[in-house]
Parts: C-alpha cells; structure tokens; sequence
C-alpha cells in the first residue's frame, strides 16, 4: 500500500449472491463447501441428473433424486456416499444452507436444485424442458430471486416441433420402406425411453428393437414405473427379422460397424440439433428428427419470464443470445463460463 | 413449392451420388415445364435476381429480429437462407396458397431493389419454414446441398435416357427454364444448336498424380504446370469470347486478348501476364500475383494493360473452323493446334512446350529444380487421349511439386460455413518476428481451412474452444498454444499482411501437439523463401 492512504472500507454487508461461486469445474456453494454437477471429484456434489456430463463418480457424497442414484449406480457400480433427496424434500447443508430438489422435466430423476441461504433463493436448473413427457415428471416453476438456467438450445432459430410430428415423420418413412429397418440414433438415457414410450402412446404396439448398450437403462426405466412395451435385443436377431423394424442404437452406433448387421438401414436421429440442416448432414443422418430433452428458445425465455428472478445466470450451451434476450428485456443477467458440459448428444 | 422444397430437404439428406441422381430424376419427370427448368436452373446455379441479395434476406431480418440475435443466429446454422427460414415470423392471419416456382421466380425477376423487401415478404408469408428456406435459396444462389452442375445435368440425361456429353453440349447458349432442351430430351424433338454463337464447351481436367506413381513417357507427353488460370478461347470470327474454368464468360477482363484472336475455333491455354517470374525469361511469364491485378476487373485502364499484358499459353484445340477435333488423339490435336496457333500475334499467343525428357526419372529430376524456376510442377497427358469433358481416370495427371513446410502457432479461428457451420475450422496462424525467449511477438502469416482430416478438425475445435482468450465476433482468440505445420506452394511478399507476407495454398499438414509454441520457425525463414 501506498504510504498515506488507509486502508478500504470494508462493507459489512455482502454483495448478492457472494456465497455461490461459479468455478469452471462446476457452481460452488461456500459456506456448505459443495458443489453442484462438478466436472471433477469433489467431497460433496449435488446432482442434477444423471447424464455423464453432469453426474461424474468418485464424489466423497453425492445428494440427488432416488432415480439419479439409481442411474449413477448403474453407470458407476457404487453406491457409496449416495444420499437421496426426493422431489420436495429439503436437506439442511452445512453453513445454514438448504437444498430442495424440484422435477426439471428433463430425463428420469433430473431435478431443479432450490438453494436457500441468507434470505435468498436461488435455483439451479440443471437441464430441463416444458413439453410433457411420458418418463418423467413436468418441470415445475420455483420462485427465486437468482435462477441459474442451462441454454443449450438458446439461439432463436431453435423451436423443437410438437413430438407427435416427429414421431408421425418416423412411423411414414416405416410405412414408405417396408423393406428397410429404421435405425434411430438416440442418447441412451432419456431420449431412447421417451421416443419408445411416445411411439407407445402413438399406438405402435410392435417390438422395438434396442443395441445392448441400452438395455439396463431401458429395464431401470421399467422398473421405476415407466412401461416401455416388449423390447428386444438386436444382438442375435437373425437380419430378416429387422426388415420393417424400429431399432434404437446410441447416436454414436449410427454409423459404427454394428450397424452394418442390419438391413438397408434408414438412419434417422432424434436430437434437438438435427433442426440446423448440416448438423444433420454432419451425422449422416437421412430422417432428422427434431426431438429435444431441452428447453428450446420460447421455453428457456418463457420460463425466465414466469419465474421473474432479479437476476439470471446462464451456465452452458449458447449463452450469448439468452444474455442479448435478457439485455433487451432489461433482465439482469451473466454467463458463467462453465466447461466440461457437453451438448452433443441430445 | 412444396416439391421443390421437399427435392431440396431430400438432396439435403441423401449422400449418396446415386441417391440424389434418383431425387433429381424423378422430380424432373414428374413436375411440369417450366418448374422443372427453373429449378434444374437453381440446382446448377444458373438463377440470378439483381435485385435480391444475400444483404436484402438480411435486412428484411432486421426489421423483424433483433439484428444480434440473427447474427449468432446465422452464426450458428452457417447459412443466411436457413437461418431467417427458421427465424422468419409466421403471419398471424392464416397464410394464401404457396407460390409455384414458376410464380416465385416471375415474381423475383421483376423486383427492383426498392420493391424487392416488400414483394419478398409476402412470398415469405405464403410458405412454411422449409418452403421459405427453398425460396431464399432460390433468389439467392448458394444451395451448398453437394450438388455440381455435372451432377445436375447427368441427372437430366438419365432422367430422359438421353447422353450426358449431348447435354453437356447443348446445354450452353440455352437458358432457364431450358424449354427447348426439355423439349429435346423428354418429347424426340430436334436438339438447340448454337452454332451461330461462341458457345463454351466443357473443360477437359486432369487427376493428381500420386505419390510413388510412374508414368511410361513413351505413352505420356509432359508439359510444366503454369500458374495462371485456365481459359477457353471461342470465335465464331466475328465475336470472340474468353470463359474461365468454370465457363464464366470473362472477356471483359482481357479486351487484349479478345481483340487479337478472330480465328474461328475453339482452343484451351493457360492465361497469364508477361514477365520473367515463371521459368525465367525463357519462362516469360510473371508470378500469379501478378495475374492477380488483372482479375476480377470489370474494366480494365490503360495503365493495366500496359503494366501487366495479358496473354494466352496455348495447349490444346477443340475446334478448328467447322471442324471438331475433340475425338483426335492428343498427338494429331498438337500437331493441328501448332499450325493454328503459327500465324496468331506472338506477344499475345504461345505455345505450351512439351518438356523434352526421355524418361520418367529425367522428368522427375527435372520437376524438382521446377522450385527454383517458380514453376507449380508438370501435366502428364496421355498421347492418345481424345479431348473429353471432365476429369477421365488415366489420361491427363498434374504432377505438382513437393510442398514447402514451416511451423506455425495457431492464432485465431473462425467457425466455418454449411457442413463445418459448428465447428471452428478457418485457422489464422502466424510465426514469431524474432527470439521468443527475448519478448518476440507472433505475427500472422496466412489462414486455412483444409488439409486436415475430419478426426483432426475435432481436435482442433476442442483446442479452440478449450483456449479461448478473446472473442471478436465470430472469431476467437486463442492462447498460442498450438503449433500447426503448414504445407504451402509457395510465398510472396505482400502488403496486405503485417508480416509482408503471403502464402500459395496454405493447408494444415500436421498437428504438432508434441512442438512447444516457441519453436515454431521465424518469419525470417519464411522470407527467406520468397522468390518475388
């Protein structure tokens, strides 16, 4: 310090929202010391939901819905640390912080995070979308005065169709090629299930034919509760019984060495990316098919203003256009630059 | 509309060559004249609307969306057209019936620029978000949906069971919507001709040679690869015209050129500016930065024409007078374009030489020194090869020479457009001006967005979204981290780059994620490389 001046004043009062602080490997929550989805392993994490990208093993605790422990424990083999929080129940943190876990709408389990410290509430998204889905609970609106939203569809030009079009388009192209089999690319947790549970709904009561990769995530599905009508596996099926057939793979199956057993396969892919034309084009993909587990652009602007938050912040995805819709809007709001999640496989 | 919209979203979709030949097929036996010319016009990108631009679509936009919002639109999807068919606003009364192509492009071709905003838009509120994309890509050109005006046109030919050369052929002096050709192909009656006119007619093109390949050269005849570009010259005797390799008519850039050739024919060269850059002033010809001057000029001054002279290095003739050589082998063709071209004004007209090398390995040694005489490498041509549209497997090679190679640090990188829209795939990098450990600065020495494969690109989006510093628009900053090696034919000095340098084709050869980014090479030795 220079010689002469005193020292700052330091005010009393903290600055808004000063106990949550975004880090690039996840949002941070001082005085509890934990983190949520944190891209690397971390005393105590809450979990959104159980995509990869958000829900990383190796935590010393991980708090999150009973279906995401589930799913963790699938994909990670251990359920040590697991600490369930249902949806409405509260869970007292440490440094008087309170964590309330509400649906997000978004795949089996995932959850909105209300977070309470010091009068304020704040809620994280985590991923999550307003259209009706069949395998989970609606999205439920929670006031806040901070909400912390994903953006991964946050550019205007993205507004997902209904889904009974999409899955309309499909059941056409099957009826059009009796000979081919539909081979849809779709991210093995979530979107599989849901595509195979609208098609239910649509009244296609034949087997649906899913890559062995998918079948815990399936049979966890059913025994939640969600009835996905008779499954079988591709693995075995002799090529003729596939002619006509709907077969679900991951997306990266789509255009693999596994797809070569099947028969003149018509690959379509059900992912909110597949509105752009040479994303599509990118994926080798013949049937695009607009399906999103995420908010789109009237859904995330929407939902900001329902909840009405004194402010917003945006943590993945393309947060420079919700940013400009909040500028113009007079939102307050900033981007976090948040990294390791990825948008690629919705 | 509709089925050109739902043609469009199929050729979209579809990879194979097969399958949109197919699409295409179909759609041109199954729509009516003149929709079907039009739209065959608009695949091959014969359309053109003075009045509607990529900038009107845009300000059209404007007025309806937030321009920033558009703009990281556009960004994103990596395509106007696309972006505001997504973004256009539906009309809030229920919409009239869709255009038919034939209505859309009448109603394109009369609009002015002032009328053009307002007549857009109610074609736009007719049609639904792919409807509008197929309008807008039909007023604007740019399909970028991978198809080529020889696919196009093969599709034509199979679609009447007609031959794709008489296409070819008749195709030129014909002009959307090509009822006549229709008229030919799908109902028996008599072909267009164009014999009155100088008509283009398709460039014959050569395959690289691969690496480790030998040619016998008792079966192949070895020219030098000049660096200019490539022209076709047709009189009729009273109009003489210049096409470029794309068969854009560009007689207009080299009124030298057409004011001294008014011998009816048809014949192929090189065209290029005189100096002593190429091959020295045996060579006679200047650098291609030279020809650059000449390019892309609408009128030309006087002090042009006198500071870099135009003029055409002949090596093949198609036709001579009335007559077609095309069918001709190579051999007999040298001998008739020999005499054709003896009595043409020399200062405007040579004659491409033939190397004289006696076998393979002579012109191997031959092509390496083609470095130092400025010269891109050598063609192979097969002597007996007739004159055929296209590029044939075994008749004419270039042999171009070895690349050069410098170490670069990767700078800045742009998203790219259409099938790369996502990922950054346009790379700035430059070389350090001095000692790095002493405080030198990078400077940037050229851009590229080729030479890498698909796996790479991953790589090197993941590295620039990973050591993003700045954002400046579109592009990105990055920390100057990553060394790229970078191939190169060759490099000028320039006064448009910092560094006074520009590069000939530069392409990412390798990631060198092993090379820390201080040892990337220095601009000295790229300077060193000139050859200005």
């Amino acid at each position: 310090m220079e010689p002469g001046r005193s020292a700052p004043i330091v005010l009393a009062m903290a600055a808004p929202f000063s106990w949550l602080r975004p880090d690039p490997a996840g949002l941070y929550i001082v005085p509890a010391d934990c983190w949520i989805d944190p891209s690397r392993p971390v005393g105590t994490a809450l979990v959104t939901h159980g995509h990869a990208d958000h829900a990383r093993g190796g935590h010393q605790r991980t708090i999150a819905t009973p279906a995401t422990l589930a799913i963790m424990a699938l994909r990670y083999g251990t359920g040590e640390g697991a600490m369930a929080c249902r949806y409405g129940e509260s869970t007292a943190l440490a440094g008087g912080v309170r964590a309330t876990y509400f649906p997000a709408g978004h795949v089996l389990g995932s959850a909105q995070i209300l977070l309470e410290h010091a009068g304020e509430r704040v809620v994280v998204t985590g991923d999550y979308k307003r259209r009706a889905d069949p395998t989970c609970p609606p999205f439920q609106p929670v006031a806040c005065d901070l909400f912390v939203t994903e953006a991964t569809f946050g550019l205007p030009v993205f507004r997902h169709p209904p889904i009974e079009r999409e899955i309309g388009k499909l059941l056409a192209a099957r009826n059009a090629n009796p000979a081919r089999c539909m081979l849809v690319g779709a991210y093995a947790l979530g979107k599989a299930q849901r595509v195979i549970a609208e098609l239910r709904l649509a009244g296609y009561s034949e087997p649906v034919w899913i890559h062995g990769a998918m079948e815990r995530m399936c049979r966890l599905y059913e025994e939640c509760g969600i009835d996905l009508g008779e499954l079988r596996l591709v693995a075995g099926a002799p090529k003729g019984a596939l002619e006509g057939q709907i077969v679900l793979c991951p997306p990266a199956a789509l255009n693999d060495r596994w797809s070569r057993r099947l028969p003149d396969p018509l690959t379509a892919m059900a992912s909110g990316w597949m509105q752009v034309r040479q994303r599509a084009r990118q994926r080798n993909v013949e049937l695009p098919l607009v399906i999103s587990d995420h908010a789109d652009w009237d859904e995330l602007t929407g939902t900001i203003t329902e909840i009405n938050p004194g402010e917003s912040w945006i943590t993945h995805g393309r947060e420079d256009a919700l940013l400009r819709w909040c500028e113009l809007n007079q939102r307050r709001a900033r981007a976090l630059a948040l990294v390791g999640y990825e948008d690629e496989d919705d | 509309m509709e089925r050109f919209a739902a043609l469009l979203d199929a050729l979209v979709y579809t990879r194979s060559r097969n399958g949109k030949l197919t699409l295409i097929e179909n759609y041109l036996r199954s729509t009516r004249d003149p929709d079907r010319g039009w739209a065959l016009a608009a695949l091959t990108g014969a359309l053109d609307f003075a009045a509607v631009k990529a900038s009107t679509v845009r300000n059209l936009l404007f007025e309806r969306v937030d321009p920033v919002l558009f703009t990281l639109s556009r960004d994103y999807v990596g395509d106007t057209a696309e972006t505001a068919s997504l973004l256009w606003p539906e009309p809030a009364a229920p919409r009239g019936a869709a255009p038919s192509v034939d209505e859309a492009v009448t109603a394109l071709a009369g609009m002015t620029r002032a009328s053009a905003p307002r007549e857009l838009a109610g074609l736009l509120d007719r049609l639904d978000a792919s409807g509008r994309y197929a309008l807008l890509k039909l007023a604007t050109g740019a399909m970028r949906i991978g198809i080529s005006a020889r696919l196009a046109k093969v599709a034509f030919a199979q679609a009447f069971g007609v031959s794709v050369d008489d296409v070819e052929e008749y195709w030129h002096g014909q002009y959307a919507p090509y009822l006549p050709l229709f008229d030919w192909a799908a109902n028996g009656a008599a072909p267009p001709t164009g014999d009155d006119l100088p008509l283009f007619r398709p460039f014959m093109l050569a395959h690289p040679l691969e690496d480790g390949a030998a040619l016998d050269l008792a079966d192949y005849a070895a020219e030098w690869k000049w660096d200019g570009i490539r022209v076709q010259l047709v009189s009729t005797g009273a109009e003489t015209r210049v096409y470029s390799r794309s068969g854009d008519d560009i007689s207009a850039t080299f009124p030298e050129i057409t004011g001294s050739f008014a011998r009816r024919g048809v014949v192929d060269g090189e065209l290029l500016v005189r100096g002593s850059h190429q091959g020295g002033s045996d060579g006679g010809a200047a650098s291609f930065n030279a020809l650059q001057q000449r390019l892309g000029r609408k009128t030309v001054s006087k002090a042009m024409l006198a500071d870099y002279p135009a003029f055409v290095r002949l090596y093949d003739i198609l036709i001579d007078g009335e007559e077609d050589l095309r069918m001709l082998a190579w051999e007999q063709r040298r001998v008739l374009l020999e005499e054709f071209a003896a009595p043409l004004d020399p200062a405007r007209f040579d004659l491409s030489a033939v190397i004289p090398a006696s076998s393979f390995e002579e012109l191997a040694a031959i092509r390496d020194r083609a470095r130092d005489e400025a010269i891109e490498g050598v063609m192979l041509k097969r002597r007996d090869s007739p004159y055929v549209a296209g590029r044939r497997t075994g008749l004419w090679y270039k042999w171009k020479r070895d690349p050069l190679l410098i170490d670069c640090v990767l700078m800045y990188a742009q998203r790219g457009n259409g099938k790369r829209s996502s990922f950054y795939s346009d790379f700035t990098f430059g070389c350090w001006d001095g000692d790095p450990d002493a405080g030198a600065d990078l400077l940037p020495v050229g851009k590229a967005y080729f030479g890498f494969t698909d796996a790479e690109l991953k790589l090197l989006d993941s590295h620039v979204r990973a050591h993003t510093v700045n954002r400046f628009g579109p592009v990105r900053e990055t920390d100057r981290s990553l060394v790229l090696e970078v191939a190169f034919d060759s490099v000028h000095a320039s006064k448009r780059h910092k560094s006074g340098l520009a590069m000939r084709f530069p392409r990412i050869a390798r990631i060198r994620s092993d090379k820390p980014a201080h040892e990337a090479d220095r601009i000295e030795t790229l300077r060193n490389l000139v050859h200005d």
